[in-house]
């Protein structure tokens, strides 16, 4: 990898917009439309699938599978996954009567990405400032050493980390689930690095000659100056540390630190094969899935233009 | 960078103890939680360990075991089939929809539209589809049967479940892996477009002329980064078909999984991890020579 990080390419937002040229309508231009109508289709349309299913009764969907709207409208199916309703009554409704506690997970969820991205992030960008702005001995070889870190695959070190946590004692606790990727990860501190590194000396001249020391910079000049970065980084951890299934599935055991990926899961294993609670599940999927959409519809305009080639090098 | 080399005044006395605090944290998780296990998880695979008693060391015998292990070899084969699948759609895939959105539209809605199943967990993801796909009521099945097609039980069947969910895990990566390619794209010059539209040249042949070979590097670069994810498939499987129907997508990960947790040899699931840790190494060094990423046709 240590020969792509030679060149440096600016972020697409610096570019100039490449136009495509205005030309009349021609067969190929309608072909590659109906082509993209098709990609927007296949990418959107099981989101409507699962709330139309979430909002429908299980005797319904088994009536009427093929009917584009929810079959007897119901919010039955959410009140199920997060435990409002009692247990003859979801059995009544085709649930399994077991409870999970979806406000729970979604709470544990919410700790556990909050600290991963936070102390990441902060941490990593520190780390970045010393590889990019602060001048020591060994620091390319340190960097290189990092940078081979991308390289192990995460189920490599799974194990190991597994014994490590539960020597420490940290086994089912939310500080378990977050402590391995709490204070860098190569990515993180490669994708700000290639920012920091293209903010002009002057920048930091003037600030130092107002009397500012090189801490001082980093908290009042470099980090403000990354912000989008930063947002964009955070985003893209947050949502990968809310994703994660393999290493809180290891090290979670009871409600107190399971997170909502887990407890899907476990929603769906609990449905037996033959009369799965549909309903109920998608409900929960959604319930799963919503905070993530709702943080992207939030962010997503200015975090779609800085996912770039220098982030992923 | 040559705005580096040129020390300005203040910079002229090095900055190593402020250095070593601002790395410490950093330095302290990849330490702790990147290479000491990556070291420990070599040295397990040479022991017998399972957590409860101390690991015994055992030399070769966990690889001998795993030369000799139908199902390794199995689990192994299966995710290859996986992997050719679904980075053979999702690169060409992702590579449609980058060159789409560059020389159809610049719409950044369109940008966000296409990321939105990135957002979803492989959990979330194989169920949306466990749903669609389902064979009694799945919609999936419905549309296939309105075409007059017979039923298809996409996760059920020995034969149709790697590829099913090759492709769910397609629809849930490709459009990441398009915003990257787009960036990539981003970076080539509209001249040269336009001197080969004045050439007289299609867009069909300046995909080929132009955008592929200038595209080349950052597309070494995805398609390495998008092989090493690839072979770490394990949620997806976990939910779907829990390694089913009769070990048909038992994929290298859970059995190791299996191995580690369901039957405690800790040991032999590292020696496992080493195995696909060599892989990897193999496939990224590969591929970084036959597609010669470090170079750039750009330059």
């Amino acid at each position: 990898m240590a020969a792509t990080t030679a060149t440096t390419p600016p972020t697409p937002t610096d570019m100039p917009a490449v136009r495509p040229t205005r030309r009349r309508l021609s067969l190929g231009r309608a072909a590659a439309w109906t082509v993209m109508g098709l990609i927007v289709l296949i990418t959107l349309l099981p989101f409507y699938w699962i709330l139309r299913t979430a909002l429908s009764t299980n005797a319904g969907l088994g009536a009427d599978p093929a009917n584009p709207l929810p079959v007897d409208l119901t919010t039955s199916g959410f009140e199920r996954a997060l435990g409002l309703q009692s247990a003859e009554e979801a059995i009544a409704q085709g649930g399994t009567g077991g409870g999970l506690d979806f406000w729970r997970y979604l709470v544990n969820s919410v700790i556990v990405s909050t600290l991963i991205t936070g102390c990441q992030i902060f941490f990593s960008a520190m780390a970045a400032y010393a590889f990019a702005r602060l001048r020591w001995r060994g620091r390319d070889q340190v960097f290189g050493l990092f940078l081979a870190g991308l390289m192990v695959p995460t189920i490599f070190t799974l194990l190991p980390n597994f014994v490590l946590i539960k020597q420490l004692h940290l086994v089912d606790s939310l500080l378990g689930i977050a402590l391995p990727s709490l204070f860098m990860t190569p990515f993180a501190i490669f994708f700000l690095r290639q920012f920091f590194m293209n903010i002009p000396h002057e920048v930091e001249e003037a600030a130092f000659l107002d009397g500012a020391g090189k801490v001082r910079i980093f908290f009042r000049v470099i980090l403000p100056m990354a912000s989008t970065r930063i947002l964009t980084l955070a985003v893209l951890t947050y949502i990968t540390s809310w994703n994660d299934y393999f290493w809180p599935l290891m090290v979670s055991y009871s409600d107190g630190s399971r997170v909502l990926t887990v407890a899907l899961a476990i929603f769906r294993a609990q449905t037996p094969a033959t009369g799965v609670d549909w309903s109920g599940l998608t409900a929960a999927t959604l319930i799963a899935a919503l905070p993530m959409l709702v943080l992207f519809a939030a962010s997503a305009r200015r975090i779609v233009s800085s996912i770039g080639f220098t982030g992923i090098k | 960078m040559t705005i580096a080399s040129s020390s300005p005044p203040f910079r002229r006395r090095g900055d190593g103890v402020l250095a070593a605090v601002f790395i410490a944290p950093a330095m302290l998780g990849f330490l702790v939680f990147l290479l000491w296990p990556t070291l420990r998880g070599v040295y397990l695979s040479f022991t017998r360990f399972n957590l409860l008693t101390p690991a015994e060391w055992v030399g070769l015998d966990n690889y001998v075991r795993m030369v000799n292990d139908p199902i390794f070899w199995d689990s192994l084969g299966v995710t290859v089939e996986y992997v050719i699948l679904n980075i053979g759609v999702q690169t060409v895939a992702a590579l449609a929809i980058a060159v789409l959105l560059q020389r159809l539209t610049q719409s950044a809605l369109l940008r966000g539209i296409v990321l939105t199943p990135y957002l979803m967990s492989n959990v979330v993801a194989g169920l949306v589809w466990l749903w669609i796909l389902d064979t009694q009521l799945g919609i999936g099945n419905e549309i296939i049967g309105a075409l007059g097609v017979d039923r298809i039980p996409f996760l059920a069947d020995e034969t149709w479940a790697i590829p099913t969910i090759a492709l769910i895990n397609v629809w849930r990566h490709v459009g990441y892996t398009a915003l990257l390619l787009f960036a990539g794209l981003q970076a080539i010059p509209n001249d040269v477009y336009e001197a080969a539209r004045v050439d007289g040249a299609s867009e069909w042949r300046m995909f080929w002329r132009v955008t592929l070979p200038l595209l080349r590097p950052v597309l070494a670069v995805v398609l390495i980064m998008t092989v090493i994810g690839s072979f770490q498939v394990f949620d997806t499987v976990a939910v779907t078909t829990a390694g089913g129907p009769a070990n048909a997508t038992n994929v290298l990960q859970f059995y190791i999984y299996g191995s580690a947790f369901g039957r405690f040899q800790f040991g032999y699931a590292s020696a496992m991890s080493v195995a696909l840790l060599v892989v990897l190494s193999a496939i990224t060094v590969l591929q970084y020579r036959l597609t010669r990423a470090g170079r750039s046709d750009l330059g």
